[in-house]
């Protein structure tokens, strides 16, 4: 009831919350990246467009590291586990989350995956994201770093025409390089230029799974995290 | 389309606040949507309507304020202009987003009987 004048209607409370909406996944993800930590273990946040060559970049990283450094994975897809099964033939421990329809991996998926032990004893945990140049960007999973795959086919303007993922990445990597010869049009330099524009740290390893090229720097950099303290291993903090 | 699982998160913590209130209904939901959050707001905006339906939020309106992007120079501050090179012309440095990264749930209006 009113308590102006008892007529019956109803007082409006205005609560004020000023919380960001995805603050649940953020706290799991605080909680995946805790235990990243205490185990040991760089997570890495693998995105990008559906058929970008994520998966063939962890194929080519278990040629290049899978002797001298555990190495496991967690890959998330609508339907299938097509990619954890090739993973696995590549060598590499993987549990497959599939999402239905869901767009993205969460912290809670991550989380539950986590549970299937794939990653104990590992020195990397690769989260292969749903292919998606949208969604995954805005969902903290706990990783160390974000890292893009961005395919020379896709065209040099994806960074400014998705420029929430780039702007979350801590590197791009410029992948299927063998394929350059048959894109005589292709402009390096243009997709530098968009990267410098939404990515505040602009990094970019070009790769090719097929030849191996690009691949030590690649391997390289990742070997370069272990050597840094977990909160400097990001280009910018996971909230951000 | 990850616009309906958030909308779902904002509606859990609207009825949160509403049932440790007492309310009868929530009248209206204020939340501020960032250029870069990675929030679609029209698309938000369809998600409540197809969801709100049978909840406490039957009634409520959405209020949405979309949040321009600003990048700032991380180091001396400075405003950069809109698609530039994130990086400070004045000291060299990486810039910074200072407004327009968050999707933020800012205030819920609740009928209390």
């Amino acid at each position: 009831m009113c308590d102006v004048c008892g007529c019956g209607d109803s007082r409006i409370v205005a609560v004020d919350v000023h919380e960001r909406l995805l603050s649940t996944n953020d706290r799991t993800a605080a909680h995946n990246r805790a235990h990243f930590v205490e185990h040991g273990l760089v997570a890495i946040n693998l995105m990008g467009s559906p058929g970008a060559g994520k998966t063939a970049v962890l194929e080519a990283t278990a040629r290049a590291l899978g002797t001298t450094r555990r190495l496991a994975a967690i890959t998330g897809d609508l339907e299938t586990e097509r990619d954890a099964i090739r993973l696995r033939a590549a060598g590499i421990p993987a549990a497959a989350i599939t999402t239905g329809s869901a767009c993205h991996l969460d912290a809670e998926m991550v989380h539950h995956a986590l549970h299937d032990d794939v990653a104990h004893g590992a020195d990397y945990l690769f989260i292969e994201n749903v292919g998606n140049l949208v969604c995954p960007a805005i969902y903290d999973l706990g990783q160390a770093v974000n890292v893009v795959a961005l395919s020379v086919t896709e065209g040099e303007d994806k960074p400014l025409k998705y420029p929430v993922m780039f702007r979350k990445a801590d590197l791009v990597l410029l992948t299927k390089t063998d394929l350059l010869p048959a894109l005589p049009e292709f402009d390096r330099a243009a997709v530098e230029d968009a990267l410098a524009r939404v990515m505040p740290v602009p990094r970019m390893i070009a790769i090719s799974g097929r030849t191996g090229a690009g691949i030590n720097q690649w391997v390289g950099w990742i070997e370069d995290l272990r050597e840094r303290p977990p909160q400097a291993r990001a280009a910018h903090p996971p909230d951000d | 389309m990850h616009e309906y699982s958030l909308v779902q998160a904002m509606m859990r913590r609207v009825e949160e606040e509403a049932r440790a209130r007492n309310a009868t209904a929530v009248h209206r939901v204020h939340v501020r949507i960032g250029r870069f959050s990675g929030v679609e707001a029209n698309l938000f905006a369809t998600a409540y309507e197809v969801l709100r339906p049978g909840t406490l939020c039957a009634n409520a309106e959405l209020a949405i304020a979309p949040e321009a992007g600003e990048w700032h120079c991380g180091a001396c501050g400075t405003l950069l202009p809109a698609g530039a090179e994130l990086v400070c012309q004045e000291c060299g440095w990486p810039a910074s987003l200072m407004r327009g990264g968050d999707l933020v749930l800012e205030r819920i209006e609740l009928e209390v009987g």
